[in-house]
């Protein structure tokens, strides 16, 4: 089947296609050819518009996955672009100088999972957690409920009622 | 402001003088509030009917609730005729109106405006989630229970409230005044170093004066 992503093909040998939708396809790549390839995608294929930036902890695998999702307004196509770090060793190129936007994302990635972005603009300044001393919240070794629970003073006595039941008791007391 | 920000260092002047300044000590007071006493039953009884009847609101958002506020100033619902108005700074206002969840970002912004406030003041918290965390109430980042870190006068539960709900507590909250039960202001300066405590527990990085009025 051919796929809009044959040339890339050439040039990226280690890139492998997977259509998902007649307008979405997955890219993944190693670490190390990851910013060659989007630059590649921008500046030749026309994917100028950077949609998101996100990761993925895959615990069991011990790796993070980094997900770029690139969108080309030409061709009504969008591209996500994947790639596999070590999760011991999290760090990544930064492509902020591509997209100045992409410098917030790393920056809440660096907060939320810990992946740093060495040069990437204010990356280690805090982002919406100030004063965080524990591990990154979003990583799944973190244990959210309890931490909520030690340290925000839960309410005692919250349970959970059968609104039917309950208004049924509250509003025909006799009946019941 | 930063943590730097609030450490002693020296400066220069503008008459390229260096001079040493100690910001927390010189540009803040570092006093802690203080109990009002009412002076005269009767008069602080005329008192509390006048500021039952002028609630300023501190137009400060902080989660979703906030969207149930905006009815409140249209036509429709028109909390203008109960003497409700919205203000845009806390020295003008007399009530913080804490619209749903906070994170612990938000809640030190909160904390910053309540201070500020002239006394006396009143505090209505909308929402489950200032009550026991709603449904953030497993969250890493949004406080539970909001009466641990400021003195709360009304709380209006529903995730959201409707705007019938809030003139509903605003109609409370008159009641209580009335009563002169709207003694938030001196509850805190009375608690103030449980309250202090609290809010230190979460905020890791206190970078700002004890009590800045
Ligand atoms: S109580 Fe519901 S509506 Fe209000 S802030 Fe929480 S989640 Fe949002």
């Amino acid at each position: 089947m051919s796929t809009p992503f044959d040339n890339i093909k050439t040039v990226f040998r280690n890139a492998e296609v997977k259509p998902q939708r007649q307008d979405l396809y997955h890219l993944s790549i190693p670490k190390e050819q990851l910013v060659a390839l989007v630059t590649h995608l921008k500046e030749v294929e026309g994917y100028l518009h950077l949609v998101q930036l996100t990761a993925v902890d895959w615990i069991e695998k011990n790796q993070f996955q980094l997900t770029y999702i690139l969108n080309n307004p030409t061709k009504r196509l969008d591209v996500m672009v994947k790639t596999f770090i070590d999760r011991d060793n999290p760090t990544m190129d930064t492509i902020h100088h591509m997209w100045e936007q992409a410098a917030t994302y790393q920056r809440e990635l660096r907060e939320m999972f810990g992946i740093d972005f060495p040069g990437s603009p204010r990356v280690d300044k805090p982002f919406i957690l100030e004063g965080w001393d524990n591990i990154p919240p979003y990583r799944r070794d973190f244990d959210t409920k309890k931490y909520a629970e030690e340290t925000y003073f839960p309410r005692p006595g919250r349970e959970t009622n059968d609104p039917k039941e309950y208004m049924k008791k509250k509003l025909y007391p006799d009946e019941i | 402001m930063s943590k730097s920000d609030l450490e002693k260092r020296t400066v220069m002047s503008p008459d390229g003088e260096p001079i040493e300044i100690n910001p927390l000590q010189d540009y803040f007071c570092d006093a802690h509030p203080k109990v009002h006493e009412p002076v005269l039953p009767i008069f602080e009884k005329f008192l509390n009917w006048a500021r039952s009847e002028s609630l300023w609101v501190l137009g400060f958002g902080t989660g979703c609730g906030a969207i149930e506020m905006r009815p409140l100033m249209t036509p429709r619902f028109d909390a203008y005729r109960f003497g409700i108005q919205w203000r845009p700074t806390p020295r003008q206002s007399s009530v913080f109106i804490i619209s749903g969840y906070l994170s612990v970002k938000t809640l030190k912004r909160v904390i910053r405006s309540y201070e500020q406030m002239q006394n006396p003041k009143f505090v209505i918290a909308l929402g489950s989630c200032t009550i026991n965390g709603g449904m953030y109430w497993d969250s890493y980042n949004t406080i539970k229970r909001l009466d641990h870190y400021l003195p709360v006068d009304v709380y209006i539960a529903g995730c959201m409230p409707r705007p019938e709900a809030i003139l509903a507590g605003f109609e409370k909250l008159k009641e209580l005044i009335r009563q002169g039960k709207g003694e938030g202001a001196n509850l805190y300066a009375q608690n103030f170093d449980w309250y202090k405590a609290n809010q230190k527990k979460i905020i890791k990085d206190w970078d700002m004066p004890d009590y800045n009025w």
